[in-house]
């Protein structure tokens, strides 16, 4: 009864609302209507740009030249099927064990700089929920905050309750292999300087915090970091926190800065420490120029390509049936009940 | 209980000449009180044109002025002295005791007239000590309070209040899932986002409409009234008046609080007062002021006495009490209060006592809104959402299979797996850190599924449907489904209230000349027609001060209408009391003593008045129905006027006129004297007052002199024919129910072009059950043979059989509620029109029922009259026209409007407008957001079902408040996709809602087909565009994020009918907010995703991928769109080509071709 409440004070007053265009619902208006014609120019659009970038997008990253080297069975020195994960697990975390391994990879065709050394795990749930949580974004970024680590459990602080800097189990998980590249036993530059987001090495990692207690417990799930070294600086840790979206992914390890060319011998000696066996995870160590659409990756480019003819095909489609069958926009004999009549008169 | 109540709901008298409910006898006693229901149903009141039908030629002499000269001054001295004119002039009561004063409490007859108030009921107020008043109980002050919140109060129960919608428990139950550590899915801010957002919005507007509600209540308690204090009146302000004060109101003033009549100016006790704050009516309604206490000055000598009256209640037509006053306990009834809220007029001043105050006065305790009906297309989108439901509870529940079988495979790895590690080594004891077994980590899951797909269920789409909704209702409509299919009306609102008057000149000649039998006849009649009604003649001002208007005021308009007819005559009504009243004939004023008056009762049907005239003659002239009149009427003397009359009386009601009779008859000295001792005794018997009061009347009105007739004509309102025959085209089927004569009923039929002279007519017209069923059969057995007919000769199109079923009420007496229902839905299901004539108010109510119950379809009732408020409360949409028979069906309505043809665009326009909209984003939001949390889901299949989310937290819950909401409500709101002029145009488009096709489960599932390939377009994409490379979640979230958002908006854009600049910049705009808001989102140093989006869109990938899933995911949505728009377009679509396109030429075809839309077939 909302007219009481007013009453009062509007006996005087009309009850009629003030006029808006607004309320009245009377704003000017546009009214498209997807006539054929619309129809066929739109989809044509469509084929037009869908087309060529497809064609470009495919042919950029068909010009990609990338090399995957799987690792990780060969670089176990205790090949037999026979043995357990467990063993293999066994070896890889045991500190004594040699675990230097050499692979030899030949350049398919010639390879532009920069030339982007990634590591891929396949099968490491980056993204899993336990592992993504636990991490302190406080403690990263600002000094006074390093004890800030109750998002980190499970590594969140020592035995004795120093707090580990820096906690969590994305950092503690670090992957920890190395790579040596040699060409015809002269050594391959790596350069591992800003592999990181420039962002991030300035804003969300402090060049205030240093690591503390990293890796010191009884467990350790991966590489260690030079205390002497701020967090902005780790670039690797950088990159590794920077958690996967897919349980498939690469990091960027270095980038190669000279050309090499078809048939090179490229000789990797790889210090084959982190465990990807105690869970079936791979370790592969990617090798691969970059387009400007990125890796050697053709679906984009394939799917412009189908979509664009797609709309092709469908716009020939339209124009054919257009032809062949039109309806008039509009004609009021089509109306269902103009249609009805005509129907029973014809009868 | 209602049927208790009803009658006191309705005040408005009606004219006597209604039938009687026809009905009545047969309910038995249980429903006594409905069939002294006053207003016998019916609704056409609204008269404009009068034609007095008199027989000038005929006129027999009968005037057989007798003795009664004698005895006019003994009467006047009588009314002189002032006692009980009021009380004199009763007859029988019906419910319409708003007259007179002493009836007030018995006004119900004997049920309720003498009925203790038993003390526990009882609220004691003594009369002039408001601190004995209020010693024992503290009664509320007058002060008033509409507001609900003070400062204090205003967060916990605005908090209470907002929680009483379902959605926001949804929300809270999400939130507070969401806070158990194990289950934080979402930071704890971004859970309780949405709930504060939405609460907060709500808030902000309750606190808004609260803080006006204090603003108007602080001017309301400021008021000041003159209450009585230290022996005289003093200024007081109205929240400081209490119960048990005297209070004294001028004229024109607002009435402070409820309060018993003690005095007013009037030396009779009659105050007037406008009612239009309570109940919207306008015209001044009587009350009086007991006569013990009218005599009383309370600044001379101290008043004391005791009011034992009802708990405060909400019935504004109810009120019992007793006084005791000066060792007397006299009844009071609602005709003794004025309540609070109305105002005095044409009275000086008025005295009365304070009983019911502040929030206990009948005003404010009727300050609440109406129940609230569920419109279809709601209910509908109820079983979609349990089917959402079950969508969500399947996903969840193969979210947490697959990650139990997950835990299952890798038991042996979770250890020390550098992703999962469930042992934890800081302590000294290795324990297992937030793992708490395999069945409570599945359990978990499930939960946090719940938590992460909640957008699944659109609680949203609640909350903006409300917005929607808001946009229409003007806070009084309470549903917004304007699909109706059957439209039940009352008929009264299909006539004009105006008066026109019908002069005819000869007959004006004939009542000029006075000193022919046929002058004196004619005469008397208009006397009667002037003097026998309870008009109040009003005398307004105008500009020009010589000149006068006189307006009369009175509860029915057809007495109204008479009154006016008289007055053109030149037997102007110019002055009513209690006592005495004074009319202009031909321009001298004649004054008429009022002896007595019986008021109209339903039993007798008609009313009578007993005037001592200026020749000293006493006469009683009544008027009434012709079937009760016939009865009454001397037949010996005159059989050719009673013969003419009736002749006349038939033609009229064939015509549609209503009809009445006016008798006379002149009462000698000794029969008056009888009367009047009678009269008086029966006025103040105290036990059956009403019964004797009827008795008293029969006896007076009988062997009558005819005078004449009068048929007043309900001429239809503006564009009638055309909305009815609109509304038939648009495919829904009218029926009419009144209260009127067949007769008459039929013939508004055919004026309002529900009946054509094509229709075959069944009629339907008996007395018992037997004959009811056996019509009914009979009728059953034509309809079928009609339609075989039919069937023969149109070949096979069962189209225009045209029946039209005419029922009264009588027969439906015997047929609703009992087995033969089902046969009267079946035939009348088979008619084009329906027609029950005689119908009570509550048979309204069951007819509606009948449809309602036994079909899906929708019911609308539209009515103007008390008599049609419980029709329109059941169903489904309830419209009330706001007329001269007062507000109450406005009240009890859904929408209300000003006339009947208004009903068209409401229905035709709106109601599409609305179905339209409502539908489309019914569905719209179910896709919107399934396809979010589809490719939530998506992901999650890649993250060892742990439910993580790439689009981070903010996203998820900005999504439905940000993202997408807001084009959402423009659409919804804003969106045409027909204009006016061809929604008109074409009534017929209004069956596309009826059919359901814009939202159908066809629909929905094309829809959910289309929901899945766009997520999966949107997810997929990305996904492999971005495998076995170094991307990050943060920035494939973002990416992911982006994508659907501007996918669903292009979605929404697609489908737009009508682009406003409102519709571009909320569509455009929330693109443009997304962007924005997820750069601040990736801003933020402290979050995981921090700068994400600035690295990813530096790519070109990244907008490569958004492009191709743009197109993508909408190429199957436009394609088919395209298509079916096409090759097998509806009737809106081609509608809205022709607005488009050929405007001109649709016109031009329109009048050779179209025209003939609703004829039938030619063939």
């Amino acid at each position: 009864m909302s007219s009481e409440d007013d009453s009062s004070q509007s006996h005087s007053k009309s009850k009629k609302p003030k006029y808006s265009r607004f309320t009245q619902q009377e704003l000017p208006s546009c009214k498209p209507i997807l006539t054929p014609g619309l129809v066929i120019g739109i989809l044509l659009c469509f084929a037009i740009v869908f087309i060529p970038i497809g064609l470009i997008t495919f042919t950029a990253t068909e010009n990609v030249v990338e090399l995957v080297d799987r690792y990780d069975e060969d670089c176990i020195p205790l090949k037999s099927p026979h043995n357990s994960e467990n063993e293999r697990a066994g070896f890889i975390r045991d500190a004594g064990t040699n675990k230097t391994c050499v692979r030899t990879l030949i350049i398919p065709k010639k390879m532009k700089p920069p030339i982007y050394v990634y590591y891929q795990l396949d099968n490491f749930y980056q993204n899993h929920r336990r592992y993504v949580k636990s991490r302190s974004d406080h403690q990263l970024r600002y000094a006074s905050h390093v004890s800030e680590t109750k998002t980190c459990e499970p590594e969140a602080t020592t035995n004795d309750n120093q707090p580990i800097v820096p906690c969590g189990l994305i950092a503690w998980s670090l992957f920890n292999d190395t790579y040596r590249f040699s060409r015809n036993d002269t050594s391959l530059e790596i350069n591992k300087k800003d592999i990181a987001w420039h962002s991030e090495r300035t804003k969300k990692f402090s060049s205030q915090v240093y690591p503390k207690n990293f890796q010191s417990g009884s467990l350790i799930g991966g590489g260690k970091l030079d205390e002497k070294i701020p967090l902005s600086e780790q670039e690797d840790l950088i990159v590794w926190m920077r958690t996967a979206a897919l349980p498939t992914f690469r990091k960027l390890y270095g980038r190669i800065e000279t050309d090499l060319e078809a048939n090179d011998q490229i000789t990797v000696v790889i210090q084959n420490n982190y465990n990807t066996y105690s869970f079936s995870g791979k370790k592969k160590l990617v090798i691969s120029t970059a387009s400007w659409i990125g890796g050697k990756n053709d679906f984009l480019g394939k799917m412009y390509m189908a979509v664009g003819g797609t709309s092709l095909l469908l716009a020939i489609i339209f124009t054919v049936l257009y032809l062949l069958k039109p309806r008039p926009l509009g004609g009021p004999t089509y109306l269902s009940w103009n249609r009805n009549r005509a129907a029973v008169r014809e009868s | 209980m209602t049927s208790q109540q009803r009658p006191l709901l309705i005040p408005s008298p009606r004219t006597p000449g209604k039938e009687e409910l026809p009905y009545t006898p047969v309910l038995g006693d249980s429903l006594i009180p409905v069939s002294s229901y006053p207003k016998p149903s019916s609704g056409m009141d609204s008269n404009s044109q009068i034609e007095i039908n008199e027989n000038p030629h005929q006129v027999p002499g009968f005037i057989r002025n007798s003795s009664s000269q004698r005895s006019i001054s003994s009467i006047q001295s009588k009314t002189s002295s002032g006692h009980s004119v009021r009380e004199v002039n009763f007859s029988e009561t019906s419910m319409k005791t708003v007259r007179h004063g002493s009836r007030g409490a018995d006004s119900g007859g004997l049920s309720t007239s003498y009925k203790e108030i038993s003390d526990e009921d009882a609220r004691l107020v003594y009369v002039n000590d408001p601190g004995r008043t209020n010693e024992k109980f503290e009664f509320t002050g007058n002060s008033i309070r509409t507001s609900k919140y003070s400062v204090l109060t205003f967060l916990p129960r605005n908090l209470f209040e907002q929680f009483h919608r379902i959605a926001y428990i949804y929300f809270l139950v999400i939130a507070i899932l969401n806070q158990l550590p194990q289950l934080a899915v979402f930071g704890r801010e971004a859970s309780v986002m949405p709930l504060a957002f939405v609460l907060f919005v709500t808030a902000i507007k309750d606190a808004y409409e609260d803080y006006r509600r204090h603003r108007s209540d602080k001017i309301e308690n400021n008021r000041l009234a003159w209450v009585f204090q230290d022996d005289k009146f003093q200024q007081k302000k109205w929240k400081d008046i209490r119960v048990g004060e005297m209070i004294k109101v001028s004229g024109n003033e607002t009435l402070p609080c409820d309060m018993v009549l003690l005095s007013t100016s009037d030396t009779t006790g009659v105050a007037y007062v406008q009612t239009t704050n309570l109940d919207g009516e306008s015209n001044l309604k009587t009350r009086y002021a007991k006569q013990e206490t009218q005599t009383k000055n309370p600044e001379k000598e101290r008043i004391t006495g005791l009011i034992k009256c009802e708990k405060p209640n909400r019935n504004i037509y109810g009120f019992q009490a007793n006084m005791d006053i000066d060792g007397k306990r006299i009844s009071l009834g609602p005709s003794n209060v004025i309540l609070r809220g109305c105002e005095l007029k044409n009275t000086e001043w008025a005295i009365g006592v304070a009983v019911y105050a502040g929030r206990e006065t009948k005003a404010m305790l009727n300050n609440s809104g109406a129940p609230s009906k569920r419109s279809r297309l709601e209910s509908h989108m109820n079983r979609e959402i349990i089917f959402l439901s079950i969508f969500l509870v399947t996903l969840c529940t193969i979210v947490c299979i697959c990650h139990g079988v997950w835990l299952r495979r890798h038991k042996d790895e979770l250890d020390l797996m550098q992703f999962y590690r469930k042992k934890d080594y800081s302590e000294p004891e290795v324990e297992n850190y937030e793992y708490y077994g395999w069945g409570m980590e599945i359990f978990f899951v499930f939960l946090m599924s719940v938590i992460v797909f909640q957008v699944m269920i659109p609680i949203s789409l609640y909350i903006s449907m409300e917005l929607v909704r808001v946009d229409y209702s003007n806070g009084k409509a309470s549903t917004d489904d304007l699909q109706a299919e059957y439209s039940v009306q009352a008929d009264g609102m299909v006539l004009r209230p105006k008066m026109k008057v019908k002069v005819d000149p000869e007959l004006l000649n004939l009542s000029r000349r006075k000193h022919t039998d046929e002058g004196r006849h004619i005469h008397d009649f208009f006397v009667a027609l002037a003097a026998c009604n309870t008009i109040v003649p009003l005398t307004i001002d105008t500009s020009d001060p010589s000149v006068k208007l006189i307006e009369y005021q009175g509860e029915s308009p057809d007495e109204q209408a008479l009154v006016y007819a008289a007055a053109s005559y030149g037997f102007m009504l110019i002055e009513r009391t209690s006592g005495h009243i004074v009319i202009e004939i031909q321009g001298e004023k004649q004054r008429f003593n009022v002896l007595g008056l019986h008021e109209f009762d339903s039993d007798r049907k008609r009313m009578s008045v007993i005037l001592g005239c200026p020749d000293k003659t006493v006469k009683v002239f009544v008027k009434g129905a012709d079937t009760s009149m016939f009865g009454v009427i001397d037949k010996s003397s005159n059989m050719n006027i009673v013969k003419a009359t009736e002749a006349h009386l038939h033609s009229y009601s064939s015509k549609g006129l209503r009809t009445l009779v006016i008798g006379m008859r002149e009462l000698s000295a000794s029969e008056f004297e009888q009367w009047q001792s009678s009269y008086e005794s029966a006025s103040t018997a105290l036990m059956g007052r009403a019964a004797l009061l009827r008795k008293v009347a029969n006896n007076i009105e009988n062997h009558l002199n005819i005078l004449g007739a009068s048929g007043i004509e309900d001429k239809l309102q503006d564009g009638v024919p055309e909305a009815i025959e609109s509304l038939r085209m648009a495919g829904i089927k009218v029926w009419v129910l009144t209260g009127d004569k067949q007769e008459t009923a039929i013939s508004i039929g055919y004026s309002s072009k529900l009946l054509t002279s094509k229709m075959t007519q069944i009629v339907i017209n008996n007395n018992s059950k037997e004959s009811c069923r056996k019509s009914l059969e009979d009728a059953l057995l034509l309809c079928k043979k009609l339609t075989t007919v039919s069937h023969a000769t149109h070949g096979g199109s069962t189209a225009e059989v045209s029946l039209a079923l005419i029922i009264d009420g009588t027969s439906l007496v015997y047929i609703l509620d009992t087995e033969l229902e089902e046969q009267l839905f079946e035939l009348a299901s088979k008619c084009a029109v329906v027609l029950c004539c005689r119908v009570a108010p509550l048979q309204k109510a069951g007819i509606v029922a009948l449809i309602k119950n036994r079909t899906e379809d929708m019911t609308l009732a539209i009515g103007d009259g008390a008599n049609d408020v419980s029709m329109i409360q059941k169903a489904d949409v309830g419209i009330g026209i706001s007329g001269q028979e007062g507000r109450q069906a406005v009240m009890a309505s859904d929408f209300a409007m000003g006339q009947f043809r208004f009903l068209v665009p409401l229905l035709l326009v709106h109601g599409h407008w609305n179905y339209q909209r409502m539908s489309y984003m019914i569905l719209y939001n179910f896709y919107r957001n399934a396809v979010f949390v589809l490719v939530l889901f998506w992901y999650v299949l890649f993250t060892g079902f742990t439910l993580t989310t790439a689009i981070t937290d903010w996203s998820t819950v900005l999504y439905s408040v940000i993202y997408t909401s807001l084009p959402t409500i423009v659409v919804g709101i804003l969106d045409k996709d027909l204009s006016r002029t061809t929604l008109l145009k074409y009534p017929q488009l209004y069956g596309s809602g009826q059919r359901q096709e814009s939202y159908n489960s066809k629909l929905f599932w094309v829809m959910i087909l289309d929901t899945l390939w766009q997520s999966i377009a949107a997810f997929f994409v990305p996904l492999f565009a971005y495998w076995e490379s170094d991307v990050d979640g943060s920035s494939i979230g973002d990416l992911w994020t982006l994508a659907v958002v501007i996918m669903v908006n292009i979605h929404l854009a697609m489908d737009v009918f009508r682009w406003y600049w409102i519709t571009h910049a909320a569509i455009w705009g929330s693109i443009i907010a997304t962007f924005i808001c997820i750069m601040i989102i990736d801003a933020i140093p402290v979050l995981p995703g921090y700068w994400a989006f600035f690295e990813i869109a530096d790519t070109k990938l990244f907008w490569v991928c958004l492009l191709g899933i743009t197109v993508g995911a909408l190429l199957p949505h436009f394609v088919v769109k395209a298509i079916v728009q096409y090759y097998t377009p509806n009737d809106l679509q081609i509608a809205r080509e022709a607005e488009k396109f050929q405007n001109q030429r649709v016109l031009r075809h329109s009048q050779i071709e179209m025209n003939p839309i609703f004829d039938p077939p030619r063939t």
